[in-house]
């Protein structure tokens, strides 16, 4: 039997009879002659070397799920790994609305096809106005080290100034892409943070800040899960100066903590990950951005921001707001730039915001408050294991110093690992002036049975 | 009765919830999810002075299922790709992206990971990643990949980057300033340049559409740091002369980028390393099947030659073959730094992955030669509407879209392409006008991908047939469109005057009173 073409499940027009019968329309003999424009040359000679191709489901199935059984997830193991990227409880109808073919592939649709998204996504943006006590909320762009890198350039041009004070308690990748960003005409400085309390260091602030001060930006909480406590102190050295106070916060905190706004911010930006991501990796993040409702920062975000308006029939409908800042709309002299960036993941969070309501938000910042003063005592009891901010509460991440134990955080992870658990993040690396120092997180997936057995295995880690 | 199968006509309607803002549901005391409460001992925990939030946060209180269903509701009210032969968002149209790729990314082996765990504990995620990128150098010519950034215009951030630092370290940062693009590039190759500092010079088409190579040769300097170009365009016609482009700038010291967001036409048939260029992205949703998901997350992934890889963004995944390792690689001696957090969109990267395994060689070269036969197929059939006409190249064939003017239409009835769109969602289908300035003018792109079957493309040219038959019989219908929509027409005023617009319902609250009442 002679093989007849396989004709791919995706791709209907690949019959050869539907083939010929188009091509006879169009009035050309061959798929050929639509690509007589391309130079001899220039083309591929053969066929592309790709793996072998696995078109039937079940082979695909079988291939990809083989190489992912390979992994270790954070289900197989008991996690206690943080440093901006959490595993937390996600409702299932988190997962329920995103993967809802409507939302999952439309592409970015007019008002009036995709009333859906604008509604959903102009709630998501009411829900977290009211979590950040701001006005103003965008369409999120990719992560929160872009919003963070932004909201510094929007710092720049509202102040008309060119350099930012960023502190040194973030996050280090954060301040990486912060540092690309805002390269080449924006210099970053970055402030020390106290060795002893983990929190920036307000004289030095204070040293750093100039005429020529467009913004100073901080974490709060810290890349080390310390609180800041100075928040309102700083916004005011940095308004004395002419600058703008950029706080970056974790949203799941917001429950328990005082929004930025709250003490002084003028400019808030985080990730959206805890708000009903999962993990993926590191891969699932959205970065929001917030201010007040005034022009002077409104007309400076890059992002898309949707509106409510009327409609002849006075239903909700709505729209982007201030269109023309943008580059879709100006090209070079637009704002930045705009693209596909991370809108599935905020009406997830809408989703998520929505069903936990105000007491869901304070018991979850509560409940990780309570995890992670149980976490630190238990652990920081252990012999040669020191906590390495002991000051104040911390959020989540908290740091401990296992010099005293002569064993590298490598070995202790490694001990760890060999009894199931995931440890800590290494910062020996990143931060060396902290010695052997990790980084572990509790959130409310953890209950106290999981914090005994990681405060046992530690205990034999570094015996 | 389904539709008319003589007139293609579906008698649509979209769903229509009059479905409330969500703080207009909220009930107190309801509850959507419980949080799992702390079980052992109370250790006293000091919150800093002034950090104790006071009072809760104004968010709705409702039962789980009420949240379901008002999200459900919205859901239905916009018209996914998988639901509308969406080949009206030309330049950047989706294709189907298959169900099973969905279930693969969602297994909690790739979904519940974390970026810090330790090396040994994913490989099976990082030989994907690796794996990918070995894929997508074949398909590019390319000699390395970085997917780290989150969608097309952050690889074209990366590539202004990676062109800004290539540029300082031979210490030419003052006097090779300036990137060339062209009109008919995405917007964002232009925004980039200018955000990392270059001054841009923007290319128009000549008479045949292509970018005129005079325009080039009379831009290009010794201040020429870039070209950041397509091909093909929007419009939809390759650019014979790519190499001479880039050998153009080659000479004059500068380097080339090519922006290959859609590579759908030519995928398999040329590739950017014989046209002479020493970077390239390529968006994962689009090309490579990912969905949009409404506007992300996405995925773009840049490409470098050799002598250009040492300034991508780090970490790359690299194996190291003697140990049969894959691990993260900071060993990038001129990185820009980074970009994005951690490793990239990894279920879009994943996703990718299993549509290029599924297809193979073979099925990627059809798909491109599918994309281009559906294309022109729609370009002949649309041509046969009057009052459209194609700018440019008159006769020629195009590639994977094409760019539509209906300027004699506009002339004749005074009906816009905006009035058009307007009329098209009354019957279930999307349809983008362009991108902004409108050089070619009341534009629209179509572009069909290899998705569509022959029938659905019919019905497609039925609709916009109708509609535009419409303009000459009924032109009230359309100016007053849409009829069958969620909503009827946006008072845009509310959008543009700061003292109407709200972006919250916070802000609503705070000037308006019930509906955009103005607070006294």
């Amino acid at each position: 039997m002679s093989k007849s073409k396989t004709v791919h499940p995706y791709i209907p027009n690949s019959d050869p009879g539907i083939q010929k019968e188009m091509l006879e329309t169009i009035g050309v003999s061959s798929i050929d002659e639509f690509y007589k424009g391309i130079p001899e040359k220039l083309r591929v000679k053969g066929m592309l070397n790709l793996p072998e191709a696995l078109p039937a489901e079940w082979d695909l199935k079988r291939h990809v799920e083989d190489m992912m059984r390979e992994n270790v997830s954070c289900r197989d193991s008991l996690s206690f790994l943080g440093g901006g990227c959490w595993q937390h409880q996600v409702p299932a109808v988190c997962d329920e609305i995103n993967s809802r073919s409507e939302f999952l592939t439309a592409y970015a649709g007019e008002p009036y096809e995709d009333h859906g998204r604008f509604q959903a996504l102009f709630e998501y943006a009411s829900m977290m106005a009211e979590l950040l006590e701001m006005d103003a909320v965008n369409v999120p762009t990719y992560d929160g080290s872009q919003a963070a890198a932004t909201s510094l350039r929007m710092a720049s041009r509202i102040t008309g100034r060119k350099r930012v004070v960023v502190a040194a308690n973030s996050h280090p990748d954060r301040i990486r892409v912060i540092r690309n960003y805002c390269y080449p005409d924006i210099s970053v400085d970055v402030v020390d943070f106290d060795e002893n309390t983990g929190s920036v260091t307000f004289e030095k602030i204070e040293e750093l800040l100039g005429n020529d001060t467009a913004a100073i930006y901080i974490e709060n909480p810290s890349f080390f899960g310390t609180i800041e406590a100075e928040g309102g102190k700083i916004a005011e050295k940095a308004h004395e100066a002419g600058a703008l106070f950029v706080v970056s916060c974790d949203p799941s905190s917001l429950g328990v903590f005082t929004p930025p706004a709250g003490y002084g911010a003028d400019i808030v930006c985080g990730d959206l990950q805890p708000l009903g991501m999962h993990m993926y990796y590191g891969g699932a993040r959205a970065g929001f951005i917030a201010t007040r409702d005034e022009e002077k920062f409104v007309l400076e975000y890059p992002s898309r921001l949707f509106g409510i308006a009327p409609t002849t029939h006075k239903e909700w409908g709505f729209g982007d707001i201030a269109w023309e800042r943008l580059s879709f709309h100006d090209r070079e002299n637009a704002k930045e730039f705009v693209g596909t960036a991370a809108a599935l993941w905020a009406i997830t969070a809408g989703v998520y915001l929505a069903l936990m309501g105000p007491r869901g938000m304070q018991e979850l910042g509560e409940g990780i408050l309570k995890r992670n003063a149980y976490a630190r005592k238990r652990l920081s009891s252990i012999r040669g294991v020191k906590s390495l901010f002991p000051e104040g509460a911390c959020f989540k991440d908290f740091g401990l110093n296992f010099d005293e134990t002569k064993k590298s955080v490598k070995e202790i992870n490694e001990s760890l690992r060999a009894e199931g658990i995931f440890g800590c993040v290494d910062l020996s690396g990143t931060h060396p002036d902290l010695g052997q120092s990790g980084l572990f997180a509790v959130t409310e997936v953890h209950n106290a049975s999981d914090i005994d057995r990681l405060a046992d295995a530690l205990q034999r880690a570094v015996a | 009765m389904g539709m008319n199968m003589q007139t293609r006509l579906r008698d649509f309607h979209q769903a229509r919830w009059d479905e409330p803002i969500i703080y207009e549901l909220s009930k107190p005391g309801e509850r959507g999810v419980l949080v799992p409460e702390f079980d052992g001992e109370e250790v006293d925990v000091r919150v800093p002075e002034g950090m104790q939030r006071s009072g809760e946060v104004n968010l709705p209180e409702m039962g789980q299922m009420r949240v379901l269903r008002h999200f459900l509701r919205l859901s239905q009210e916009n018209l996914g790709a998988d639901l509308n032969i969406d080949v009206g968002q030309g330049t950047c149209t989706m294709k189907y992206s298959p169900k099973i790729n969905e279930q693969l990314a969602a297994n909690p082996k790739v979904a519940e990971l974390h970026p810090y765990q330790d090396e040994s504990t994913v490989q099976g995620l990082l030989r994907m990643i690796h794996e990918t990128d070995l894929c997508l150098r074949e398909i590019s010519g390319m000699d390395r990949f970085s997917l780290q950034q989150g969608g097309g215009s952050h690889a074209l951030l990366a590539i202004a980057s990676i062109v800004r630092k290539w540029v300082d370290s031979r210490g030419e940062s003052d006097t090779r300033d300036e990137i060339i693009t062209t009109i008919f590039s995405h917007p964002s190759n232009a925004a980039v340049s200018k955000l990392k500092g270059f001054k841009v010079i923007t290319i128009y088409p000549a008479e045949d559409g292509r970018p005129d190579i005079e325009a080039l040769k009379a831009a290009v300097s010794k201040r020429t740091a870039a070209l950041l170009i397509t091909n093909p365009e929007d419009i939809g016609i390759y650019n014979s002369k790519i190499k001479e482009f880039t050998e153009i700038v080659h000479e004059a010291g500068g380097i080339c980028s090519y922006d290959q967001a859609n590579l759908n036409g030519i995928m398999g048939l040329t590739r950017a390393r014989e046209a002479g260029f020493d970077l390239c992205f390529f968006n994962l949703h689009k090309t490579f099947s990912a969905p949009h998901g409404c506007g992300g997350p996405g995925g773009g992934v840049v490409g470098a030659t050799e002598e250009l890889a040492e300034f991508l963004p780090v970490p790359l995944v690299s194996c190291d073959e003697k140990e049969e390792r894959y691990y993260l690689d900071y060993d990038v001696p001129n990185s820009i730094g980074k970009v994005k957090d951690f490793y990239g969109v990894v279920p879009v990267i994943l996703k990718a992955y299993a549509w290029i395994r599924s297809l193979g060689a073979e099925g990627l070269l059809e798909a491109a030669k599918v994309a281009v036969l559906n294309n022109n197929y729609l370009f002949k059939k649309i041509l046969e509407i009057p009052g459209c006409t194609a700018p440019y190249a008159e006769g020629e064939l195009r590639v994977e879209q094409v760019r539509y003017s209906w300027e004699p239409m506009t002339r004749e009835t005074g009906i816009t392409t905006g009035d058009i769109q307007n009329r098209m969602f009354d019957f279930g289908v999307h349809y983008w006008t362009s991108h902004e300035p409108w050089v070619v003018p009341e534009p629209f792109t179509i572009e069909p991908t290899e998705s569509y079957s022959k029938d659905e493309l019919d019905e497609f040219v039925a609709i916009l047939k109708h509609v535009a038959e419409e303009a000459r019989t009924d032109p009230e219908t359309l100016k007053t469109a849409p009829h069958r929509s969620t909503i009827h027409h946006i008072d845009h005023d509310y959008l543009d005057d700061p003292s109407k617009w709200a972006m919250t319902w916070r802000a609503y609250k705070k000037k308006f009173d019930g509906y955009f009442e103005p607070k006294k």
